[in-house]
């Protein structure tokens, strides 16, 4: 028996489909013009790839800056707009958009059998507004950057800095409108244009869990944008909403940006959950575990999300009560994600597994974000947060969650649906290297961050006590690590491009109607509209329809 | 050592002899929130111990060699009831404990000794009750607990002590407060843990707790020669303050005498308990603040006054105790050195004011 479930056409007289979405019409124009959710998908990833590698080149110096307890690489100014840059664009320009308007604009029509989204215009025009936004923030980092931090926090950002606050405010503000219109697109494709027979409980959990996150997106992004527009205003004209000597509450500027910021974290990480289910179950050849379970978890995790945001301000002065609701609410937000870890883990359980890239990156997910998801308790808990808060402990778990959860399942979801997306293989040996090492190089710098932050290395330090220098030089060696291990996908997968083996439709034999098309797939989709006659993740359905082609082919 | 290189020796020798990983534990809350972080590090360790062995016992166990044909399974209610109540019965628990702490840690005892913070690009400013500043340090005595009550002049601070396991925002306009007991004599990291600006990161320094001999040496010899009241005192008197708050039957201001804790009713109807964010408000904004009875002719001292200022001017209200001591301000300040010129008596400041109009 073999270890592995690729199953690839013969090679020899496999090829790519002539007539597909890349095909269909030729031209630059033809992809700027374009309404076709593939289409615009590719354009989606091409620019967050470029927006995530400026910020990884941004984070890789603040490591090499930190590397010493002085601040010798870069004057503290410097740092402070580089650490302010690499959180600016991870999280609107990389993050926020990853998962749902890449890996979603492409998959969800596919995958509840529709031809398309639901607004295809809206869809290109979030590309327009999320590019607008992009290069705006880029104009801001090259005539002078900003230096607030990526939280804008009043009344630094208002009165204290020099910087372009308002420049990269409302890039922040534009680029808020493509998420609006792709988590309005995806709410109204999924209600709308599901196939024949796909019922709610029928859905992939992909599509459970970017429907909860385009609840998030439609419902909180407006209130960022209201946020930062109070900011521009009260730096421009002074209206003096968020400054103390006018009468103003400096505190409720931390209550609206954390109103979106929080739900933020789970507009983030929901796309990335979904994806594990689907990595999991494929590679497991199981039905994802209580099902219900983890679909209803990510619905749970949407409504408590927008419930729990002043447990970023424990120490802030709210009052003690307020502390006591937030903290007990934090903790019901972490349950829905201790149940979606169970579910996989026990989605293993007899089931008949095999390691190909996306499994290997789907466990280093539930690693990490298993972690991640801990040392949230950690701050969701009162006491502790007192200590720990504002250190590099809070910088350890976000990027727990966020890197080594958020992206770890990015990566998954690309690697497990490139073959789809361009019709050819990745190569599986060196990318499940590039997984370990980016597992590895992960791990090497971000836990030393734990405990630096016990020890209360505060975060956005530009230099430091000497005795922290340890710490730091295992951080900083390991993000060398984790760059390597982010530098080979980039440079394999544009080799497959032209290299890759052909795939065929279904290489990894999944049940999801993604797969029981060609690829790359037609621009219209499917030849006929679909019928979904089964369960998702029905593999014994998958064998059945095998078998009936065997005996129709001969 | 030879076959090693120079920079690898010096970074090896750091590393063994200048290597933290864990903070001090010097101050009473720092073991209690100790024990609560290893037990939150215990059921995370067991979390993780278990999802790491189901995920590699069953990748083991049904990798697609050992088990081609997998087994349908839908699902457990009872296994989803089971990892549904277990961690959240755990959180629970940490979320009691936590907030039993948290409680603790911003309830500061009847008895402590208060020390104002001031904190401001780039730097803090103690101001002890004797009239001791200090900048970018703060000695304290050990065993007796000390309240801080901390402002920020500028943008958000946080006043962070590692080792007492406390911090504390630093917000403008607003008073917060937070309280410690230190146990153990030492030199500690002090840290501004809130992002305010270019200097965010020197803006650091120590916390000296002493023993209470060394402490009493300390007070003795960094003394300014006037305490923090009786700055407010020559404040109270140079800003003229003594003009209308004067105890005196036709005062045009209401006594300030035991006003602090009081209970007021204010001319919108609203009743307050005067505190140091009330006293601040008061000077700052009066307009919103006025007692019932007295006309609104106080005017704001917005802009005029240093956080510091209204530091000393509240502290000397809080020991404010009788009209007597009121009115003896209002005597004996006129005779400080400078202080006669602005510290006019009532009667003559209309002509003062109208000399500044001309």
């Amino acid at each position: 028996m073999s270890d592995t479930i690729v199953l690839l056409p013969d090679q020899s007289t496999a090829r790519i489909p002539k007539r597909n979405y890349l095909t269909q019409e030729n031209g630059l124009l033809s992809w700027l013009l374009t309404r076709d959710h593939k289409r615009i998908g590719i354009l989606y990833l091409i620019s967050i790839s470029f927006f995530f590698l400026l910020g990884g080149s941004l984070a890789g110096l603040i490591r090499l800056e930190l590397l010493t307890p002085q601040s010798d690489l870069l004057a503290t100014d410097t740092y402070n707009k580089v650490f302010t840059m690499h959180g600016v664009i991870m999280i609107f320009f990389f993050l926020v958009p990853s998962v749902p308007a890449t890996l979603g604009n492409f998959f969800l029509p596919l995958m509840i059998g529709a031809k398309d989204l639901a607004l295809p215009k809206m869809n290109l025009a979030s590309w327009y507004m999320y590019m607008a936004g992009g290069l705006l923030a880029l104009w801001a980092m090259i005539t002078g950057g900003v230096d607030t931090g990526w939280t804008f926090t009043t009344p630094l950002s208002t009165h204290f800095v020099n910087t372009n606050v308002i420049t990269t405010g409302l890039a922040i503000f534009i680029s808020g409108f493509s998420s609006i219109f792709t988590g309005l697109n995806f709410i109204v494709t999924i209600h709308k244009m599901r196939a024949p027979g796909m019922t709610w409980f029928r859905l992939p959990l992909f599509v459970w869990s970017n429907y909860a996150a385009s609840v998030l997106m439609v419902l909180g992004t407006p209130v960022l944008g209201i946020t930062l527009i109070l900011v521009v205003l009260e730096r421009t004209v002074g209206i003096g909403i968020f400054d103390p000597t006018k009468g103003g509450d400096p505190l409720l500027f931390q209550h609206l940006f954390w109103f979106y910021s929080h739900p933020a974290v789970y507009i983030m990480i929901l796309p990335g959950m979904g994806v594990i289910s689907e990595v999991i179950s494929t590679f497991s050849r199981k039905r994802v575990f209580g099902y219900t379970a983890v679909a209803f978890s990510s619905v749970a995790i949407a409504v408590f999300g927008f419930f729990v945001w002043a447990h970023h301000m424990f120490i802030m002065g709210i009052s003690n009560y307020a502390v006591l609701v937030f903290s007990l609410l934090t903790m019901l937000v972490a349950v829905p994600s201790a149940i979606k870890i169970f579910n996989w883990a026990l989605t293993l359980y007899k089931g008949s597994i095999t390691f190909e890239t996306p499994m290997i990156y789907a466990f280093g997910f539930m690693g990490l974000f298993t972690i991640g998801g801990m040392t949230g308790v950690f701050l969701g808990t009162s006491g502790t947060d007192i200590h720990l808060t504002e250190t590099y402990f809070i910088v350890a778990h976000f990027h727990f969650v966020m890197v080594g959860g958020m992206l770890m399942a990015f990566l998954a979801g690309l690697h497990f649906w490139w073959p789809k997306m361009t019709g050819r293989m990745y190569p599986e040996k060196v990318s499940q290297f590039a997984a370990v090492v980016t597992f590895i190089g992960f791990n090497l710098t971000f836990f030393p961050q734990f405990i630096l932050g016990t020890l209360g290395m505060p975060r956005r330090y530009a230099s430091y006590p000497p005795e922290f220098q340890v710490l730091n030089v295992f951080s900083t060696a390991g993000a060398t690590i984790l760059g390597v291990g982010y530098l080979l996908p980039v440079l394999y997968l544009t080799w497959s491009l032209k290299y890759g083996a052909i795939a065929g439709d279904n290489p990894w034999q999944a049940t999801g109607l993604e797969w029981q098309t060609q690829s790359p797939p037609l621009t219209e989709n499917f030849t006929q509209i679909p019928i979904m006659d089964h369960e998702a993740y029905d593999y014994e359905w998958l064998e059945r329809q095998k078998e009936k082609e065997v005996a129709s082919v001969g | 050592m030879p076959q090693i290189s120079p920079v690898l020796w010096q970074f090896l020798v750091k590393w063994l002899t200048n290597f933290a990983l864990f903070p001090p534990e010097a101050s009473r809350i720092a073991p209690q929130l100790d024990a609560l972080y290893f037990f939150i590090v215990l059921v995370s360790l067991i979390g993780l111990t278990i999802v790491i062995l189901l995920v590699t016992s069953f990748s083991i166990l049904y990798s697609k060699k050992r088990h081609p044909v997998p087994v349908q399974i839908e699902g457990s209610t009872l296994l989803e009831a089971t990892w549904t109540i277990v961690p959240l019965g755990l959180f629970l628990v940490m979320f009691v404990w936590g907030a039993l702490i948290y409680f603790r840690v911003f309830t500061p005892p009847a008895n402590a000794m208060n020390i104002y913070v001031v904190g401001k690009q780039w730097m803090w400013k103690a101001e002890h009750p004797g009239g001791q500043h200090e900048i970018n340090s703060l000695h304290v005595p050990a065993g007796r607990a000390i309240q801080l009550t901390l402002i920020s002049q500028d943008v958000f601070h946080s006043f962070s002590i590692p080792a007492f396991r406390v911090k504390r925002e630093a917000i403008p306009g607003r008073y917060t407060t937070v309280w410690f007991e230190a146990t153990t004599p030492g030199t500690y990291h002090l840290f501004c843990s809130q992002y305010c600006g270019t200097e965010h990161s020197h803006m650091i320094g120590d916390v000296v707790v002493m023993s209470p001999e060394d402490y009493k040496t300390w007070l003795a010899s960094s003394t300014s020669g006037a305490s923090l009241a009786q700055n407010g005192e020559r404040l109270f008197a140079s800003m003229s303050c003594n003009a209308c708050h004067n105890a005196r039957p036709d005062a045009r201001g209401p006594s300030l005498a035991n006003v602090y804790g009081a209970k007021l009713t204010l001319t919108s109807g609203q009743t307050v308990t005067v505190d140091e964010a009330y006293l601040r408000q008061a000077i700052l904004n009066p307009s919103q603040n006025i007692t019932q009875g007295y006309a609104p002719i106080m005017p704001t001292y917005q802009g005029q006054i240093s956080e510091e200022g209204l530091i000393a001017l509240i502290e000397y209200i809080k020991n404010l105790n009788s009209d007597y001591r009121v009115q003896q301000t209002t005597t004996t300040t006129t005779l400080l050195p400078g202080g006669a010129g602005k510290a006019a008596p009532a009667k003559q400041e209309p002509a003062g004011q109208g000399m500044v109009q001309q």
